[in-house]
Formats: C-alpha cells, structure tokens, sequence
C-alpha cells in the first residue's frame, strides 16, 4: 500500500517534470480553466440579481454549494479524469499495455495523463467557497467543522466512484463514455444548485441511484443549518461517508468484473 | 522443461453486429451473435533458450494467442503455461518475468527523456536497484543509447526509440521475451542492429524469444524454428530449413536466347512467362535438375545467359497461406 | 483539451471522441480536395456546368462536411442524450429562478425554457468550443500544401463548416428540442416567417462563429498554446454569447456591452428571433449586427490568413 502510494507520487511528479516542459501553455490552461469556471459562477451571480433566494437558498449558500461542489469534483476530474479516455485506449487497444505490467490495472490508469491545469478550476472554487463563507453566518460547531472538513473528501469520492463505474461501462462499448458525462460533468452542474430546484425524478435518479445528492447537499443542510426543504430524515445529513465508501467497493467491483469482461473478450 | 507450455489452446470471440436493416439507436438493440475462432486447438512448447518466429496472415491469430500467453486474454480452452505460471490466473506475477515489446507502439513516456522511463519502469517493476544499474549499462552500452538518455522520447527517431524500448522491456531481467514486429518501419541498419542485438541477447543471456513479424528476413536471420499459423490453426512448427525443403521446391530458370523464340519445351518444365528473348522456366525439384534443364534448353536454342531464382522465403509462405503449396512429397 | 465550462465539460467529452475518430478515421475528409478529384459524381458533374466549377466545388465540399458527422451515429446520439440532459438541468434552475414573477427583463418563464432548449440545440451547431481542425493542420505541417492548392482556403473551411452545421442543426439541434418539448411548455414561432427568418440567423450565427474559429486557429501559426488562449476564449464567449443565461437576464450595463459585442450573435441573436423578441426594423436591425460582424470577422480572418501565407512563403511554416 505504502509502495503503491510511493509509486504514485513518482508516476504524478513525472507527469508535473512532463507537463513542466510546455510551461506557459501550462500556465495559460491553467488560467483558461480558472476563467471557465469563473464564467459559471457569473451566471449563478446573474440569478440572484433578480432574486434574494433561489427555491429558499441565499446567494451565500449557493455559493457554498458551488465551492464545495466545484472542490469535489474538479479533484475527482484531476485524479480519475483521465478515465474518459479509455474507451479510446480499449478501442486502440492500449488497455493491453496496462495488462503487461505487475500493476493494478485501475491503479495505473489513474496514475497517467493526470490533467495537472485543473488545479485552476480548484483555486477558483476555493475563491468561490471564501466569498461564500463572507455572505453566509455559520454558527461553528466541532460537528459542522468536521462535516466540512470531511466534505471535499467524501465529494470526491463520491465523483469518483461514479466516475469508474461509469468508465467500466467502455469495457462494453466503447462510446458510453459520452453518456456517462451527462453524470459526471453534468453532476458538477448539478451538485452547484440546491437540489430541491430539479423535479422529483430527476431528484430521485441523483439520491438513490448515482448518489450525487451527497456530494454536498445533504451535508451543506448540516454545515448551513438549514431544513431539508424535501423532508429527508437529519441522519441523512451524516450519510455522506457511509455512502462514499459504499460507492467506492461497489465501484471497485465493476471494475474488476468489467477487466474480466475484457480479458476474455478482447474488444 | 519447457518455459512455454501450449496445449490445444482455443480463443472463441463472440462478435455482436447490428442485425441487418437495424438503424439508430434501434441498432445497438437489436443485434446478432456470430462465434469467431480466432484460436483453434492449437500446441507447441518452447524450451528455454530458443529463439521462435511466430508468424501468419494478418488475422490469422498470432496476437490472440500473444495476448493469451502474457495473460491479457483468458482462453477459452485448452491450457497455457508460461515459466510454470498459468498467465490468466497470475498476470500480476508473470508480468515481473517477461518482456514484451510491440513494435508500433511505445511503452516510454512520451515527453519524458528516455532515463526517466527507465527509471520509473524500475518501480514499477520492483526491480532491485543493483540489478537495475548493471542491467541499465549493460544495455545502453550494447544498444548505444548513452548520448540519448537525456532526450525526450518524442524527439527519438523511430529506431532509437525501438532500441529503448527494448532496453525498457529487458531491465526486470525477463525469461521470454515477445517481440511483436520490432523491426516494422526501420531502416535497414538500424534493423540489422536490432537483430544482431537480440541474437546476441538470445546466446548471452540465454533469454527465450518469441517473435512475431511480417519480415521473414527477421525470421531467417534469427529464428532457428518457425511456427506458422493461420485461420487459427498451427500449419507449420519446424525449422526453416525443412520448410523450404517441403513447402519450397519450385524454382524458375529464367533463360537469355540469341532472340526470341516460342516457348521452350523442356520436360518437367513449364514456361510461365515470355518476354522477347527473354523466358522464365518454372520446374521441381522433385522432377528434374537445374543441370538437365540447361542441358535441354541449350540442345534446343541458342542460349545467351542464364540465371536461376530460388524461391524466397517470403514466397514460400506466401503459399502457404493461400493453401497453394502442398507438401512435395515424393511419391 | 478538455474545455472547462459546465456545457463544455461534457459536449466536449463527447465531441472530442467524434473529433478523434474524425480525425484518424478520415484524415483526408478534413483536408482540402485538390480540385476535381474523387468523390465529385456525376450530380457535381451536372452541378458544374450549371452554375460554374466554382460554385459546385464549394457545394460539394459542404456536402462533404454534411456527410463526415454522418457516419459517426452513436456519437451523435451520446450527444443529443448528454445535451438534453443538460437541458433538463439547466431548465430547473430558471424555473425555481421564476418561482412567483413573471417575466424578467421580458422574458416569461416559457421564454426561458425554450430560450434554454434552443441553445442546447445550438451548441454544436456554432461549435463554441474545441474547433482545432486547422490548427493541428498548422502543427503538423500539413498546412502547407493546403495553402498551395488552387482554391480559397477561407471559403473552403466556411463551406464544409456550413456542412456540418447543418448537419448538427437537424441531428443534434432538433433532437434536444423536441425533448424538451415533450417534458417542459415551450414556445413555437407564432408566425410562420420566423422560421425563415431564425433558419438565417442561424447561419449567421455560425459565420460569425466560424470566423472566430478560423482566427483562433490561425493563431497557432504564431502561438504555440494556442490552446490556452482557446480555453481562455472559450470562457468568455460562453458568457457573452448568452449561451449559459440569456442576456436579456443580464443586470443593465452588462447587457448593453454583451449586445454590441460578437459574441451575442453566436447564441442570443437567433434564439431571441426564434423568440420573436425582435420584430419589424429590430428584426432587421439584429440581422444586420451580425452580417456585420460575420462580413467584419471574416475580413479580419482573411488579413490573418495573408499573413499567415506570407509566412509560409517567407519561412516555409
């Protein structure tokens, strides 16, 4: 474990000496992707002109969707990102430079082509998050401390997850990625609004089955001290982890029974 | 005991098409199996040591059966053992004991200098750090890569970046090596390099080769036994010296007359082409000799000049594929 | 590169893999035919003595960029399922924007849906992100014997642009539209001219696009992140364009400059005529503002292009 943590770092840094050699166009995307996130959080700027709350949400509150939002899933975009790639890599059959070597298959593919300009998107939510924090009064608790604290990560992994399980999907065929983008990207889009703004169907697709609600919702309705405006149960709020691990043993399993699939069909 | 083990090994790939007449998003639907044998029963063992061309048409199922002996496919039957270790269940093991290098792409990082993949390569192979350094010299000194470690993989020339890769698939010390056409595109010198590299690979390090390739040059210069497949099954496992005495028996006496004249008839010989005073006799060598044919063309033309053409390798193969050559058996 | 705005971060996803297929399935497609080569049939045959070898080349040439997006029918349908899905999400958000008011800055809340629903339609049909096609021509050298055949390099990437506009207006616009239709009260034109009139706009809309797109890409012959400066682009014309909120939603100040500006006739212009927001002289007056812009950017795509060939000629790329 520890090996493997060492060697990321080493296949990470690589790809920073990689990247470094292209530097202004590096520090260029770097700037391109903080623009275009900016560019989101204008439009979020533009609603509430018109408006004091948003389905019953300040500006500062969704503002800290936004942050957290943003937070999450641009890291998950940077960590396992690259797997929208694979149905590429499976169709060229690149997959099978993965299979050769004495790695884990997953644990090599998030170790590459890792997209170092999305720390860009990243300072800019947490430009986001700081303006947030300005406009909204947390009364601060031990608890809501470490809810936030713990929320960037859970987020992630949640992102993730979804991300992989997704991505297992090319093993079939090898455009789903595209689809799969409509939860990944789209769950950016999503997750940087308040929930109880999508109709219920659509509601339900992203708590019970790709759990995106708990990305930041259910844990912001804790941090901000708000009511559920849908009526969910207050331990729903603490769920957040339990579901992130969850997803991520589930998600681990698909990839496996996904690598499985390949290796014996090849396609 | 052999290092590779080849029992009755079969592929079967389902493929799934649009059923015919299907469109749109109605086609990913409705769609038909069809099963496809890339592998179809086939065996060999290679010994330790050896060094094996592995060869056939485009589709034939070499790469199925490369794919099911570095664990990357799963068979769907017989039985495969590489270095003892059955690839599909220890891919993660088996990978740490061979090497494996493709010819048309690279396994180096692209816009790292050629070191730093060395480097990382060690890590990801564990490779012991003693080993590594004398592996590494070794290496860079008989494949001249000294003044291009420094260079970005992407700046390499095709040859270069071959030699590389080669260093980078021999630093963990592998037992068999696949080489998968590691000479497609290269300049003559620089294939003939690589070859002599790997001979002398093969008879220093005693490291087992298995090589795929469309150049039967390769194949002549450094394999001692070939094994030939196509439609999935195994059509030839020997030496190449027998397979040009079974499968090459035709040779063509192309003959200069003092002008030209119809077709000359020579017995056990057949006139293929005709080109002013110039004509190309085909015969066997079963039948008759190149000394009585010229015997016979002289006693029945003029002859100016002659010259014989010994069937290429490539040829021979050639028809075998296409099922022309029948075994010349004598009987 | 994987453009970073919400709309992009996943059309592009999906365009991007249609592109790399584009790309290595059918190198020669993306470049200029020399003249009167293959795949010019007999109907261009016929074409060509009607209305001049001129003409037919450039209709072919469209007709090819039509056809290139054809073939690739899965990517076209992750596309309309990831546009729409967009759509759908975007839509909540303006309707829980409505709760209890009317209209805002004109615009009634069946304005917006159907504001919302046309842009998705519209987003590949401008092509607001990721058009590299020419500068990796630049990159690879390829650029070069482009320049040297006899045709006019501008016009012939405006006519196959044309083609594929096109092609996504029916298969990636109307798919979105129609969806959200099924789902959400939309508005359709009243009368029965708008439809002409939008149908216009629209190819406006992507001759000013496409203009941009040219300059941006020609850039790459004196830029080497070219791309940087693409993402950085591409952030503002989702803003400006009115792509992500509709400007007429914009507080005062903010509208009027995005008005005057190009970007406006990318997405806002012909989706406020498919409104009818604009009517009689407006009417003409928004399709004047971006002819000017599209004759303007494309005579300003033009003096790049000279410099660009001067360069060539002078440095040899």
């Amino acid at each position: 474990m520890a090996e493997s943590a060492a060697l990321y770092l080493r296949l990470v840094r690589a790809q920073i000496r990689a990247q470094w050699q292209y530097r202004a166009s590096f520090v260029l995307q770097l700037f391109g992707a903080f623009a275009l996130t900016f560019v989101d959080f204008l439009s979020v700027l533009v609603i509430f002109s018109h408006l004091p709350y948003l389905a019953g949400w300040s500006l500062g509150e969704v503002a800290f969707l936004y942050g957290t939002s943003y937070i999450a899933f641009q890291f998950a975009d940077l960590t396992v990102g690259q797997l929208d790639g694979l149905g590429d890599k499976v169709q060229r059959g690149d997959f099978d430079l993965v299979l050769i070597r004495p790695r884990g298959t997953l644990f090599q593919l998030l170790a590459s082509d890792i997209a170092l300009r999305r720390l860009g998107a990243m300072a800019q939510a947490g430009v986001v998050l700081g303006f947030a924090f300005s406009l909204v009064n947390v009364h601060w608790t031990l608890g809501r401390v470490l809810v936030l604290l713990t929320m960037p990560i859970t987020g992630f992994l949640v992102f993730a997850g979804v991300w992989i399980i997704g991505a297992t999907t090319t093993f079939w065929t090898t455009r789903s990625m595209e689809l799969v983008n409509s939860v990944t990207y789209g769950g950016q889009f999503l997750t940087s609004y308040p929930m109880n703004v999508y109709g219920a169907w659509l509601r339900r697709i992203f708590i019970f089955a790709v759990p995106l609600a708990f990305v930041n919702y259910f844990p912001a309705l804790y941090v901000l001290d708000k009511r559920d405006p849908l009526g969910a149960p207050d331990f729903v709020r603490f769920l957040a982890p339990a579901v992130a691990v969850a997803l991520l043993v589930v998600a681990s399993r698909i990839w496996r029974f996904g690598v499985r699939h390949y290796r014996s069909t090849g396609s | 005991m052999a290092i590779v083990e080849v029992e009755d090994l079969r592929k079967t790939f389902s493929v799934t098409r649009p059923r015919t007449g299907a469109r749109g998003p109605l086609a990913l639907l409705l769609r038909e199996r069809r099963e496809v044998r890339a592998v179809d029963g086939v065996s060999f063992r290679i010994e330790p040591g050896e060094m094996v061309g592995y060869i056939g048409p485009n589709g034939a199922g070499k790469s199925t059966t490369i794919k099911m002996l570095t664990g990357i496919l799963v068979p769907s039957g017989g039985l495969v053992r590489v270095a003892g270790l059955e690839p599909s269940r220890r891919r993660v093991e088996l990978a740490r004991r061979i090497g494996i290098v493709f010819g048309q792409r690279t396994q180096l990082w692209w816009d790292l200098p050629l070191c730093d993949s060395f480097d990382l390569l060690r890590y990801i192979y564990k490779v012991p750090a003693e080993r590594f350094r004398a592996n590494l010299a070794a290496y860079v000194e008989l494949l001249e890569l000294g003044p291009l470690l420094d260079t970005p993989v992407r700046q390499l020339s095709l040859g270069q970046r071959m030699r590389g890769d080669l260093t980078a698939a021999l630093l963990h010390d592998p037992e068999v090596l696949y080489l998968d056409e590691p000479t497609i595109g290269l300049d003559v010198v620089v294939k003939e390099r690589i070859r002599s590299f790997l001979a002398q690979l093969n008879r220093e390090r005693g490291v087992t080769v298995l090589l795929t390739t469309h150049d039967m040059d390769d194949i002549e210069r450094l394999c001692s036994r070939m094994i030939v497949i196509d439609h999935g099954r195994l059509i030839y496992d020997g030496s190449l010296e027998a397979m040009k005495d079974r499968f090459g028996g035709e040779r063509v006496l192309v003959i200069d007359l003092e002008e030209a004249a119809p077709p000359v008839e020579v017995p056990g010989t057949r006139v293929v082409k005709v080109d002013g005073p110039r004509q190309w006799l085909r015969f066997r060598r079963a039948d008759t000799t190149a000394a009585e044919v010229v015997a016979a063309v002289a006693a029945r033309a003029r002859l100016r000049d002659l010259t014989i053409e010994e069937p290429e390798i490539e040829d021979i193969v050639r028809r075998i594929y296409s099922g022309a050559a029948a075994p010349i058996d004598t009987h | 590169m994987r453009a970073e705005s919400y709309g992009a971060r996943l059309l592009t996803a999906a365009d991007r893999l249609l592109y790399s297929a584009v790309r290595h399935g059918e190198a020669q497609l993306s470049r200029p035919p020399s003249r009167g080569v293959r795949g010019f049939g007999v109907p261009c045959e016929r074409a060509r003595k009607a209305i001049g070898s001129e003409m037919a080349l450039y209709w072919q040439v469209a007709l090819r960029g039509f056809r290139r997006y054809a073939t690739y029918r899965a990517a076209t349908f992750a596309g309309v399922f990831t546009n729409t899905i967009f759509g759908f999400l975007r839509a909540y958000v303006m309707i829980a924007l409505y709760a209890g008011r009317g209209s805002i800055g004109g615009f009634d809340l069946r304005d917006t849906l159907t504001y919302t629903f046309v842009t998705q339609g519209m987003l590949m049909v401008v092509y607001i992100w990721n058009w590299w096609e020419i500068a990796l021509t630049i990159r690879s050298g390829d650029i070069v014997t482009d320049f040297a055949r006899p045709l006019n390099y501008q016009l012939y990437w405006l006519a196959q642009d044309v083609g594929r506009a096109t092609y996504h207006a029916i298969f990636r616009g109307i798919p979105p539209f129609v969806i959200g239709a099924v789902v959400f009260s939309l508005r359709l034109p009243a009368h029965p001219w708008t439809w002409l009139f939008f149908l216009l706009s629209m190819y406006l809309a992507v001759a000013v696009s496409f203009a941009f797109r040219f300059m941006l890409n020609l850039s790459a012959f004196w830029l080497f992140d070219y791309r940087g400066i693409g993402s950085i682009a591409a952030a503002v014309w989702t803003f400006l364009s009115g792509f992500a909120v509709p400007i007429a939603l914009f507080p005062g100040t903010l509208q009027t400059v995005a008005r005057a500006l190009p970007f406006a006739a990318f997405v806002n212009t012909p989706v406020e005529i498919f409104l009818e927001k604009q009517q009689g002289w407006a009417l003409l007056g928004a399709l004047a503002y971006q002819l000017g812009w599209a004759l303007a950017l494309l005579a300003a795509g033009r003096l790049a292009l000279s410099a660009a060939e001067r360069k060539v000629v002078v440095q040899g790329g």
